[in-house]
């Protein structure tokens, strides 16, 4: 049984996202050909493969691509803030590239906080950073 | 390749949430049941194809089921993706030469086993650490981010997936195996159903199950002597899209065009029989929508016409493409989709509890959400 949150181990992979995510930025790789953004972070760009992508900055915008309203039954530390929501955000730079967020009140808000019935596909969101643990900082949003 | 082969034995044990038999030995009952079905000797059987996530091996059921010399054993992967993969591969090493008798099966205690979510930690790697740590949990809550995108996008609403749910339902209220045959389920229950993850409400969910289900695949020349009439494989199909992920399919150029797709296109491309032709499905539904996904991607409709293509008891015996006629993985039991392999047999038997009339092909798919696999079966 676990009791806190479910946190993703370091990789060589995911290492920079993580390291960016601490500084207050959001990083993700591009493909060194193409320009064209990757994600999940991965060793070759699909669009270049005898290429290594390269880490670039983003401007942390989007809009909700979809979201969820998650229910128990849950891991403990996840049943504890329910019902709250899951967002996809389409990013600004490339709609086709969608990150997994929550959509919180304010900069500090809780994952539980925000009322459902207030979320809607197509409105724009900005990334904020979130502490997790000792070592985390979360990338989630909030209406811009 | 088409209908070099037939499935000529099926059966499976009793369904129930729990089961007191492991998961080995419900295998081994399973299998032996389906070659006393097919008129086959244990000690014939020289080809194995299995789920990668089964418990037992083939080492395991040979020694128990006395079989023979074995000759070809493989797997398939991504769970309720497998299926009808595992009995295509026997296909192919039957249609070449590698074994002559193959048995396919799927045994699982995922009723009376633990759920991943609420006891251990599942494994926090690869795509899951996308997604995990903002509570995106579990495979309801991975479905219901593409469902939410699929009512928008095309129109629809909560009726369209209880469309699926209460035609699968009364599937299941005249099959007697199945665990909700004595369950009716009714617009008003389903719409104050608990909520899992909105969109999806409890109903929109498959059964919790023990159980093992097993068929066994022959030439077609042996088939013709075998004590059932044969179900010819006509034609088999996998498919793994480009840049396509497994349940968290956010990051393709297209989620909605799922696995489905691909799969169909190269099923079609070998099959002399059309989605026009096809009377009656067996379709992947651990999840409502993966039915309203897959409609779609099998071609019995346009893009984003699934949904209304439920309309009008489309999907129930009499309607347009009756569906999981055992009641599938929402209403008779849920063994990552095995149960569509063997109600597919029965429907071109004629001993289907929904039988449906003329029905001489059968479609069965694997679930949209996975790298996935389809089978058209023909009398």
């Amino acid at each position: 049984m676990t009791n806190g949150p479910l946190l993703p181990p370091f990789d060589e992979e995911n290492a920079p996202f993580w390291e960016a995510a601490r500084r207050g930025e959001l990083r993700l790789q591009r493909c060194s050909e193409t320009g064209r953004l990757i994600f999940p972070p991965r060793q070759r760009s699909p669009w270049a493969p005898h290429t290594q992508p390269v880490w670039s900055a983003l401007s942390g915008r989007g809009t909700i691509w979809s979201f969820v309203v998650v229910h128990p039954p849950l891991l403990p530390y996840y049943a504890e803030r329910s019902p709250y929501n899951v967002i996809l955000v389409a990013l600004e730079e490339d709609v086709r590239v969608r990150l997994i967020g929550n959509l919180v009140a304010s900069e500090a808000g809780d994952i539980g906080e925000v009322e459902p019935d207030g979320i809607e596909i197509g409105a724009r969101v900005r990334v904020v950073f979130q502490p997790v643990g000792a070592e985390i900082r979360l990338p989630r949003w909030i209406l811009a | 390749m088409k209908d070099a082969a037939a499935i000529v034995g099926i059966a499976e044990t009793p369904f129930a949430r729990t089961l007191e038999a492991s998961e080995k030995s419900l295998a081994v009952q399973a299998i032996l049941a389906a070659l006393d079905d097919a008129g086959i000797e244990p000690a014939e059987v020289d080809g194995f194809a299995s789920y990668t996530l089964e418990s037992t091996d083939e080492v395991e059921i040979a020694k128990n089921l006395g079989v023979g010399d074995a000759t070809f054993f493989a797997q398939v992967g991504y769970g309720g993706g497998a299926g009808p993969g595992c009995v295509g591969l026997l296909a192919m090493a039957i249609a070449t030469g590698r074994c002559r008798v193959g048995v396919a099966w799927r045994s699982r205690k995922r009723g009376s086993g633990g759920r991943p979510w609420a006891g251990a930690a599942p494994q926090v790697t690869a795509s899951a650490s996308w997604t995990r740590p903002w509570g995106l949990l579990r495979p309801v809550d991975e479905i219901a981010m593409l469902t939410r995108r699929y009512l928008y996008e095309v129109g629809a609403t909560r009726d369209h997936l209880a469309n699926v749910a209460l035609a699968v339902r009364k599937m299941a209220n005249r099959n007697p195996r199945a665990l909700m045959h004595d369950e009716p389920l009714t617009r008003e229950q389903y719409m104050s159903a608990r909520w899992i993850s909105e969109p999806l409400c409890l109903y929109d969910n498959c059964l919790e199950t023990d159980g093992a289900l097993a068929c066994v695949v022959v030439s077609a020349e042996r088939a013709r002597d075998c004590r059932q009439a044969p179900a010819y494989l006509h034609a088999v199909a996998q498919g793994l899209p480009r840049q396509s992920h497994a349940m968290v399919n956010y990051w393709c150029d297209d989620p909605l065009r799922g696995p489905s797709w691909v799969c169909a296109e190269q099923l079609y491309r070998d099959s002399d029989i059309r989605p026009e032709d096809i009377r009656v499905a067996q379709i992947y539904d651990a999840f409502t929508p993966l039915v309203l996904f897959s409609l779609e991607g099998y071609g019995f409709c346009g893009r984003g016409e699934g949904a209304a293509f439920s309309e009008g008891g489309a999907l129930e015996v009499g309607g347009r493409l009756p569906i999981n006629t055992s009641g599938g993985g929402l209403s008779e039991a849920y063994v990552h989709g095995f149960n569509l392999i063997n109600e597919g047999v029965r429907q071109l038997r004629g001993t289907s509890s929904n039988p449906v009339a003329g029905a001489d092909t059968c479609l069965v798919t694997g679930g949209d959400g996975v790298p996935t696999s389809a089978l058209i079966l023909r009398s």
